[in-house]
């Protein structure tokens, strides 16, 4: 597989003026949690704002309840926001609601599960999933058509050969296969935007990283943006072209991912690389003295949420939301540590 | 029975003497008996873990590691039985204990970390309740040296011991995991079982959940086996390395040796499939293919399908584990010593 260009994709930067594929603004969702006697409020996801470029893979990294999963999940119109809007090519998401409008976007923007075992029917072979989406999504196409379209889009994803590998049963194929399944089945829909909620995590090592080169490959080839939800910073980097760090409903960081992983403004960002296992690197153990967990953002009050982990939290954190700033070129951070230090022009 | 617990806690006063290894396993064969076929999990497997040693077991799901660790456990149930081999313990043969025997060895000298602290902690207890059981039925029944032992084992992993009166679901699930391992040290056992008990945490937690492993191995000197699929996650940690595939040990080594130079092409591809996040950005292969169906193993190398340096003998004959400059290979490239 040479196919891979571990370059990254056409950034925002080449593109500054011209209308992004998918632009999320100011997007929050909340859930009502508790019963009658103890009403609260869980902030998801609180005020993010970011764009999604065509051919980009843009991944959003955190840990679990950090939001990520809810913003893919408000994206697929799974969850409606609570405030905010989200705009897929120029178009406010909110205006989608016939079932005519909702299916082409659907289509659109599919999404692939993080679990391959449950997300795929089993008592029919996986050819059913496929020929269902192209017969809904893509009714021009004749019956030939499709069984053409089928086996192609099966031998994009590295299923070969696609003819045979179609008349399978799920339970026939293993983890990484019915993954791929999952991918084909996106991308028979002729997807502007996948939407891939953890598409590896559940996967053997050995074959993640194949996987990965799928996720590519349909950038490269196919020209599908993708939205890589993850936990895994080294797989976000190997395939990515931009980074979203996320803490506790915020985005603390976003930037080009070879910027942010190389100098990381955020104290959580640099928590998060230091805790990485990586074989090839020696230990660092200075890793070891955080224990903390993320905060269930109940009620918030303003102020950093990353402050009662922070090491720099200075007074203001505890009063004031930190906003997203520019510091570099595309490369924002939401830490008032890191803000006043670029404005002195001295990094901490 | 009286316990000197919080009195020993090096374990400075056991019973045997420290020299030759606290675990011995021989030829341990573990079979899954279903109707339509005889699925051989576990394919003649040694190995030994010393007195205070950190081993690591790693491989893909459907490799073994689990069943190994279950076989050793004596936690096997059926269709899943020990087929062959011997587990000695402390000098003591597992394998044809009682149930009555073997629960003397449990908790006491050897304790297992299951994967999911959700499901293996008692949803409608509190964590002191089940510290209480555990001691109750190894003869511990002075309630002020158990509230006492409860505190201390919950304090060693970082936990406040308030928590003892908390339910599980009262916890996160790093704390959990970490009043698991406190359990597990009750008696401070010779040998504690893990079986990825930080797979469901995330890489912060995960993170210095190992670094507390390690220091607590390094300061009670208990020994671990420490079954994980994810290499990396072991690589600072473990003493030695063993690699699983298709049920059989391919590769066993000093940790820092398999990872530094790996041998065998199976650990080699396993290397080469994390990117990494820090060095050069360079496209990876992964290992093409899927482990073989194990009712149906290949006659030759199990890794023969998705070898890149198979040769012929390699599909019809199973090549023995060779030893290479003190690792352990199971490769026909290491025939000759490991000229080649």
């Amino acid at each position: 597989m040479t196919e891979l260009s571990t370059q990254p994709g056409p950034g925002p930067q080449a593109q500054d003026d011209s209308e992004p594929l998918l632009r999320v603004e100011r997007l929050s969702r909340h859930f009502k949690i508790g019963n009658a006697l103890s009403r609260a409020t869980l902030h998801a996801v609180d005020d993010a704002n970011f764009s999604v470029y065509e051919r980009q893979i843009v991944a959003v990294a955190g840990e679990s309840g950090s939001g990520k999963s809810t913003v893919a999940r408000v994206l697929a119109k799974i969850y409606k926001p609570t405030s905010g809007e989200v705009y897929f090519q120029g178009k406010p998401l909110s205006a989608i609601k016939s079932r005519r409008d909702r299916l082409r976007y659907s289509g659109q923007v599919p999404m692939v599960f993080q679990d391959p075992f449950s997300s795929i029917n089993p008592v029919f072979r996986v050819s059913h999933g496929v020929m269902r989406a192209l017969k809904l999504h893509r009714p021009e196409l004749t019956k030939e058509q499709r069984e053409a379209e089928a086996v192609r889009v099966f031998d994009v994803v590295g299923l070969n050969p696609g003819a045979e590998v179609l008349q399978r049963y799920p339970h026939e194929l293993s983890g990484g296969q019915r993954q791929r399944v999952g991918f084909a089945q996106a991308l028979a829909m002729r997807p502007k935007l996948i939407l891939a909620d953890e598409p590896v995590s559940m996967l053997d090592v050995s074959i993640r990283i194949g996987l990965l080169n799928v996720m590519a490959k349909l950038r490269d080839t196919e020209g599908v943006s993708i939205l890589y939800i993850t936990h895994d910073l080294a797989s976000a980097r190997y395939v990515t072209d931009r980074l979203i760090i996320m803490y506790a409903g915020h985005i603390v960081e976003t930037g080009p991912v070879e910027g942010v992983l190389s100098t990381p403004r955020h104290p959580y960002t640099e928590l998060l690389l230091a805790a990485a296992p990586d074989p090839r690197a020696p230990l660092n153990v200075s890793s070891e003295a955080d224990v903390g967990e993320p905060p269930r953002v109940i009620d918030p009050t303003p102020g950093c949420r990353f402050r009662w982990r922070c090491p720099l939290a200075i007074d203001e954190c505890h009063r004031i939301t930190p906003p997203l700033r520019e510091l570099l070129p595309g490369h924002g951070v939401a830490c008032h540590v890191a803000q006043a230090g670029a404005e002195t022009g001295a990094f901490r | 029975m009286t316990h000197a617990l919080a009195d020993d806690p090096r374990g400075l006063a056991r019973s045997h003497p420290s020299h030759g290894p606290l675990l011995e396993v021989r030829d341990l064969s573990v079979e899954y008996l279903l109707e339509q076929a005889v699925i051989n999990a576990v394919d003649h497997v040694s190995l030994d873990v010393g007195a205070g040693e950190f081993l690591a077991i790693v491989g893909e799901s459907g490799c073994g590691k689990s069943t190994l660790l279950f076989a050793i456990a004596r936690l096997l149930y059926p269709p899943a039985a020990i087929t062959g081999g011997s587990v000695t313990f402390q000098g003591r043969n597992l394998v044809g204990l009682t149930e009555t025997d073997l629960s003397a060895v449990r908790w006491k000298d050897m304790s297992v970390v299951m994967q999911s602290a959700m499901n293996a902690l008692n949803p409608v207890l509190s964590v002191a309740a089940q510290f209480r059981d555990a001691m109750r039925a190894h003869g511990v029944t002075s309630k002020q040296e158990i509230d006492k032992r409860s505190a201390e084992v919950l304090r060693m992993v970082g936990i406040d011991p308030v928590h003892l009166k908390s339910y599980p679901h009262q916890l996160s699930g790093g704390m959990r995991q970490r009043a698991m391992i406190a359990m597990a040290m009750l008696f401070t056992p010779e040998l504690i079982i893990m079986d990825e008990p930080t797979s469901a945490l995330d890489v912060v937690a995960q993170r210095s959940l190992m670094a507390q492993i390690k220091e607590l191995q390094r300061t009670l000197g208990f020994a671990v086996i420490f079954v994980t699929h994810d290499m990396s996650l072991v690589s600072h940690f473990s003493d030695r390395l063993m690699v699983m595939y298709a049920g059989q040990v391919s590769e066993v080594g000093r940790t820092r040796q398999v990872f530094d130079a790996p041998k065998h092409p199976y650990t080699v591809g396993l290397m080469d499939a994390f990117p990494s996040i820090r060095g050069p950005r360079v496209p990876l292969m992964g290992i093409p293919g899927s482990p073989p169906d194990l009712a149906r193993p290949p006659e030759g190398c199990r890794f023969a399908p998705r070898c890149p340096k198979v040769m012929p003998r390699c599909e019809t004959s199973l090549p023995p584990l060779y030893q290479v400059e003190g690792v352990g290979v199971r490769c026909f490239l290491y025939d000759d010593g490991g000229a080649r």
